[in-house]
């Protein structure tokens, strides 16, 4: 891990949102997440890229303790959110959870209405005064998601009743509602076409002026698009992690090399 | 030959089938059974099937048949002035298959040879003796007629049952030869063999079906009889039931309908938040081994014999309400509303507990088919595990969980043993919970025990009561079952 440290040097430390120190994870007896450091920062998007099943969403769920609800899950070491150990008994995780949002991999719109999806967060932290600033909450989500358009005449239309990728973005809508600090987005484009794509990430982009966004994403153009940040992660390794320009143009190690060249994934 | 025997043939006969099938279908493709049209198993199991199917169908008809012709037969050569005072037509008939019992027996036994049997007089001998010596009792003497009757009666089903033998050997057979000549490579044995097994399925399913219709017919029979009998007027509409043996009883299922209701009711207010709870806790808050130690449990719970849960009303649940609420200065709370521990209270407690594990162990099945990845998404936004269940998981499951109260429902409405142990025997309409009352089912068994003349409408009655009954918690079932459905076609 010799070229890692060259990297870390260029971080400053009081601009780090979150950190992470040794976390290794196990599912039962198998490892998925071997002694992983990354520095996720303020007002920054990092993107994680790396081979399915590397650990990429075992890892983002680390970051706000949902990996809580699987029994046979051991998260070791210890992960920091503005200076704090979430892993620490005294942090509540769902107050954690309040403040670290997440696009799940698979989009999961609760069997309620399309409004009632993205009001829940808002509803359940109490950020309206009153009807009329829900519904104001409701529709900037439902902008940012880049799905308004699609909904606004059937708000009371059930969520499930919605196409894949209206689903996905309705999930993106509901998570960015409660307006989360730190935003983990799981692929949040993989059913998406390239018109909603290009405004979601719009939208990460705009995200960024005032939080900082985690994304997991499979598209090597997306990760050089979207994200400043980049960590690519091999076997339940974190390989490489820095600037995402270099790691494009000029990585250091022969695995990340050969997975952006095509050669292994 | 016994039909064990034959049964054995049967099976052999099958065996031998299936092999030589199979051993044929491969010949005929000289080993090859690339070019057979199934694979050779399959030309083993249509020959079995054709072997072994019609002539068991034929066994298990001619079972049933035979003994009805030949009782028919033989109560005819019994007159009439033979039926003591009394006594009637079957039981002298059932005297009758004694002692051809009796008389096979002894034959069989070397006690007696067939000459001998085939010469026996009754005034000569003492065959009621002769045949107690082989431990068959019969309740009085052999008179002529009926020893006459009996042999009669050997002789009809010795030839009968040899007839059966001949023409269930012969059609197994047959069904073995054709086959056996149809086994060919292009023989499609495996369409056979398929619409074979669908056949096999359907009748399974249909005897299922059959015997439902079969109870509701019957009841359906005795049902109009007693409407031939008494009002239906009184029996839907009065407000009184009061039967009475020697007649004009008032007979109305209101009052009864009434209890059992009220009970069912105070059951549900404690099974369905009490087993709803459990079922909660179990599925979204304990942890593994927790729920893995109390769930059998549960299950265990659900399978006690309802009889101890009516004791349980008797002994501990009844007493203690009284302790509560009457006895007036000796009792807890010094009040005197309560005198018997029978009461609608007692019954309603004592059956609610009975359902919980029903309640919760259906709901927590519901509960547990609602998709983690809705959790996860609702505690992904910062929710709490409570938050999560009352706003998502619950609403989802539940038109199932109501589903599941409504089979509960049905289970309280037609629930017997807790009501005659626990609510009493007094039909009467009263909102008081302390008092006895009374339900259909309880009723149904008094008038059925006891003195019994299907004559009558307050026997009949019983019938009429437990159509009614059928009706109710059919409906629910459905209505039950139609919920169910239609949450799962949510998911799926
Ligand atoms: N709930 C679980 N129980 C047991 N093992 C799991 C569980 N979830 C993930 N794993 C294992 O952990 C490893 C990492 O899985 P993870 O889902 O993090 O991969 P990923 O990088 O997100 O892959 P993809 O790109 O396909 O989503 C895999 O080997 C997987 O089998
Ligand atoms: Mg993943």
């Amino acid at each position: 891990m010799n070229q890692m440290t060259s990297v870390e040097k260029t971080v400053s430390t009081e601009a780090n949102k979150i950190t992470a120190e040794g976390v290794q994870v196990y599912y039962g007896d198998t490892h998925a997440i071997k002694d992983v450091n990354v520095q996720i920062e303020d007002k920054t998007v990092t993107a994680f890229i790396g081979p399915s099943g590397c650990g990429k969403s075992t890892f983002l769920r680390c970051l706000n303790r949902m990996n809580d609800t699987i029994d046979i899950c051991r998260v070791e070491g210890q992960i920091l959110l503005d200076g704090e150990n979430i892993y620490d008994r005294k942090v509540d995780p769902v107050q954690l959870r309040a403040k670290v949002g997440m696009v799940f991999q698979k989009p999961n719109p609760f069997p309620k209405s399309i409004y009632d999806n993205v009001a829940y967060g808002p509803r359940i932290h109490g950020l309206a005064r009153n009807k009329a600033e829900l519904d104001e909450i409701v529709e900037k989500a439902l902008r940012r998601g880049a799905i308004w358009n699609e909904v606004k005449d059937r708000l009371h239309a059930p969520g499930t009743g919605l196409s894949g990728g209206q689903q996905q973005r309705l999930c993106i809508a509901r998570a960015v509602a409660t307006e989360p600090e730190v935003l983990l987005m799981d692929e949040p484009c993989s059913a998406l076409d390239p018109i909603a794509t290009a405004q979601v990430e719009e939208l990460i982009d705009e995200l960024r002026q005032n939080y900082s966004v985690v994304i997991v994403t499979h598209s090597m153009q997306q990760a050089a698009r979207v994200s400043q940040k980049t960590a690519f992660f091999h076997l339940g390794n974190l390989v490489e992690f820095g600037e995402t320009g270099q790691i494009f143009t000029n990585p250091t190690d022969p695995r990340t090399e050969s997975y952006i060249t095509g050669r292994i994934g | 030959m016994p039909v064990s025997w034959l049964i054995l043939i049967l099976a052999a006969l099958t065996l031998g089938g299936y092999i030589a099938g199979r051993a044929r279908a491969r010949a005929s493709v000289q080993g090859d059974v690339r070019r057979l049209h199934s694979l050779p198993s399959y030309y083993g199991y249509n020959v079995a099937l054709f072997a072994l199917v019609p002539a068991l169908a034929v066994l298990a008809l001619w079972l049933l048949a035979q003994p009805m012709l030949i009782d028919a037969r033989v109560s005819g050569m019994i007159p009439d002035t033979l039926i003591p005072e009394g006594s009637n037509q079957s039981l002298v008939m059932s005297d009758v298959r004694r002692v051809a019992d009796g008389l096979e027996l002894a034959v069989s036994s070397g006690a007696m040879s067939a000459d001998e049997v085939a010469a026996l007089d009754a005034d000569a001998t003492d065959i009621r003796a002769r045949l107690g010596e082989m431990g068959v009792a019969l309740g009085s003497d052999v008179r002529p007629e009926v020893l006459e009757a009996a042999q009669a009666y050997r002789a009809m089903s010795s030839t009968g049952t040899l007839w059966m033998t001949g023409v269930v050997l012969v059609l197994a057979l047959a069904g073995l030869a054709w086959s056996y000549s149809r086994t060919h490579s292009e023989f499609r044995a495996r369409n056979v063999v398929e619409r074979g097994v669908l056949t096999l399925l359907i009748l399974a399913a249909s005897i299922a079906i059959l015997t439902t219709v079969g109870i509701v017919l019957s009841m359906l029979f005795e049902t109009i009889n007693f409407f031939s009998l008494h009002d239906w007027k009184d029996f839907f509409l009065g407000a009184t039931w009061a039967p009475n043996f020697r007649g004009d009883s008032e007979l109305s299922i209101l009052p009864l309908l009434w209890g059992t209701l009220y009970i069912s009711l105070i059951a549900l207010i404690v099974a369905v938040p009490i087993g709803l709870f459990a079922a909660i806790y179990l599925s979204e808050y304990a942890s593994k081994p927790v729920r893995a130690f109390a769930k059998p449990l549960l299950e265990i719970l659900a399978g006690i014999p309802t009889i101890v849960y009516g004791l349980f009303a008797l002994l501990t649940v009844g007493p203690l309400l009284v302790d509560i609420f009457g006895r007036g200065e000796e009792g807890l709370l010094g009040l005197n509303w309560m005198s018997g521990a029978t009461s609608v209270l007692t019954a309603g407690v004592v059956m609610g507990i009975m359902l919980i594990p029903f309640v919760s162990s259906l709901s927590d099945d519901i509960i547990n088919s609602v998709p983690q990845s809705m959790r996860d998404g609702s505690l992904g936004l910062g929710a709490t595990k409570s938050e999560t269940v009352r706003q998502v998981v619950m609403p989802a499951a539940l038109p199932g969980i109501v589903g599941a109260i409504l089979l509960a429902a049905s289970r309280a409405i037609g629930e017997t043993m807790i009501v005659v142990m626990g609510a009493g025997a007094i039909a009467k309409f009263s909102l008081n919970p302390l008092e006895s009352m009374t339900t259909i089912t309880t009723r149904i068994v008094s008038q059925l025990t006891g003195d019994t003349d299907f004559a009558s409408p307050e026997t009949l009655v019983a019938f009429a009561l437990g159509l009614t009954l059928f009706v109710l918690t059919l409906g629910l079932n459905i209505l039950a079952l139609y919920i169910v459905r239609k949450y799962r076609e949510q998911y799926e």
